[in-house]
């Protein structure tokens, strides 16, 4: 049976549409706004005290004084081991963690409360606490890495589960899908999403504890440089590690967002952005 | 087989409004049979319980009092031996046509090769050969609600349950829809109930039509059209066609004073 309002509407974007008002292409816009920032700190930097601040040609030096030594190199290796291993934990735990919780009632009740709570920890006034536990070194570390991004990770993932629509849950009973086959096979992909997000949140949050657990803790990695170079009022060192977490964050976020495409492609696709 | 009966079925709900509990009579001892091979409509204003008594045959709600039984074996819970189609199709978003189809297999247990094969032949039986790879998104709303016709059939169940199925489509689409669910009822031979609110389609596509009002059967009607039904344009012109949908419309309209 031929249906014509149905093969016209899903015709996907006829071959013989008038070409498209291509838009401004985001990295162009993007490009020119760090640009504009970077001149204005420059022009501003330049007219302060080079104790209270620094601007952009001063921290590149830095950065090629710091990279040519060395130096540079095994701070960063030093902080992103703690980091990458607090942050994957945080994944590989929070996730099951958040589907468990959103996906049970008893869980729920019983373990909604701690997630809720320890998001809003402050973590800072855990951290002598947890160097008595763990000493000072590469666990305490970690811990700190995975203490932060565990919280935002578990509770978008159990946000996620809740916001399921029922009838997809139906559709599995009405097929006899046993409980756990649902949450694996129609909960869990209704959820990337959410869990996606919980995972991008965190990136910042975890570096964050990432230089907390390197200033309390054995001062090491990017931290000792940011504190070092402080302590010895070289602002401009001191702005290096600070924007080479910053950009590992930007770096991060693409990643995710990459991976975001290939494992959940759907949603993109149904929210209009998969022609970015 | 496929005969399903509703004996003494009753459902109670109770609703939380502003503070106060309300106790909602969804379903008052409901009583009917759909026959093998049967097509039902169940039909009646919104909140008349015609779709809870379809999800309580489904076994997605539970009855309060009374039983189901198909082919003579009660009704707890879902089972293959029911397919359920969706008022929204609810489509799996990130699988595609045959592999939503493909889910309800295997639910039922079947592996390998024949798993695509099955759902393959069931998207054909709905036209929707050449679509096999879309994902939902990438289909017309005509289009998911028949991935949906095939995900139910693909289990071979022994009656399809529809829920308000061409509800939410254009009127040309679902009057193509409404003509193929004949077809492939020709062709398969199932039973069907099948809830709608929408005198038309009852008369053109049931056998008998179940009038709901207040959670309670008002009448059990005769369509006295013939099988096949190959062009529902010719049966909408025809006299029994007029007279049934007039005797639903006055059979909902309870006591309604006609001039």
């Amino acid at each position: 049976m031929v249906d014509v309002a149905d093969t016209t509407k899903t015709t996907a974007t006829p071959a013989s549409d008038p070409p498209e008002q291509r838009p401004f292409p985001r990295w162009v816009i993007t490009l020119a706004s760090v640009t504009f920032v970077l001149i204005l700190w420059e022009i501003f930097g330049r007219r302060i005290n080079p104790v209270f601040g620094s601007y952009p040609s001063a921290i590149a030096v830095a950065f090629w004084d710091l990279a040519a030594s060395g130096q540079l190199w095994s701070a960063l290796y030093e902080s992103l081991r703690p980091f990458l291993l607090g942050y994957a934990l945080a994944i590989v735990i929070g996730v099951p963690l958040g589907l468990l919780i959103g996906g049970f009632r008893a869980a729920e009740a019983a373990l909604g409360i701690y997630v809720t709570a320890g998001y809003a920890m402050p973590l800072v006034a855990l951290v002598p606490l947890l160097i008595l536990w763990l000493g000072l070194g590469f666990a305490v570390k970690v811990a700190v890495v995975f203490l932060m991004a565990l919280f935002p990770i578990c509770i978008n993932t159990w946000l996620g589960v809740v916001a399921v629509p029922k009838t997809l849950i139906e559709v599995g009973k009405s097929f006899v899908a046993p409980n756990i086959v649902i949450l694996r096979r129609i909960v869990l992909p209704a959820t990337l999403p959410y869990i996606m997000a919980g995972i991008r949140l965190a990136v910042g949050r975890a570096v964050v504890a990432m230089v907390i657990a390197e200033f309390f803790t054995t001062i090491s990695g990017l931290g000792a440089v940011i504190i070092n170079s402080a302590n010895n009022f070289d602002t401009a060192t001191m702005f290096v590690p600070i924007i080479i977490l910053m950009v590992m964050a930007i770096g991060l976020n693409w990643l995710i967002g990459f991976v975001e495409r290939k494992v959940a492609p759907w949603q993109a696709e149904i929210a209009g952005r998969d022609r970015e | 087989m496929g005969e399903v009966t509703f004996l003494d079925v009753s459902k109670r709900f109770s609703l939380r409004v502003d503070g106060e509990v309300h106790h909602v009579q969804a379903l008052d001892r409901i009583n009917f049979t759909v026959k093998d091979g049967e097509i039902v409509a169940l039909i009646g204003p919104s909140g008349c319980g015609k779709t809870t008594a379809l999800r309580v045959a489904m076994g997605l709600d539970a009855a309060s009092a009374g039983r189901i039984t198909v082919d003579g074996r009660e009704v707890h819970g879902c089972g293959h031996d029911r397919g359920m189609v969706f008022q929204h199709a609810e489509l799996l978003p990130w699988l595609s046509a045959t592999q939503n189809v493909m889910f309800g297999l295997e639910m039922k247990g079947m592996r390998g090769a024949p798993l695509r094969e099955t759902a393959e032949k069931y998207l054909q039986l709905v036209g929707l050969q050449d679509s096999q790879n879309r994902r939902p998104h990438q289909l017309s709303g005509g289009m998911k609600q028949r991935v949906g016709i095939a995900r139910a059939l693909a289990i071979d169940p022994k009656v399809l349950l529809m829920d308000e199925p061409f509800g939410a489509l254009d009127a040309q689409t679902r009057e193509s829809l409404q003509a193929e669910l004949l077809d492939i009822h020709a062709r398969t031979g199932k039973t069907v109930l099948f809830v709608t609110h929408d005198l038309d389609e009852a008369v053109l596509i049931a056998d008998r039509i179940v009038v709901m009002k207040h959670g309670r059967v008002q009448e059990i009607m005769d369509v006295p059209l013939k099988r096949p039904r190959p062009d529902l344009g010719i049966v909408r012109g025809t006299p029994e066609f007029a007279e049934t949908r007039y005797k639903v419309w006055r059979a909902i309209h309870d006591g309604a004073v006609v001039h």
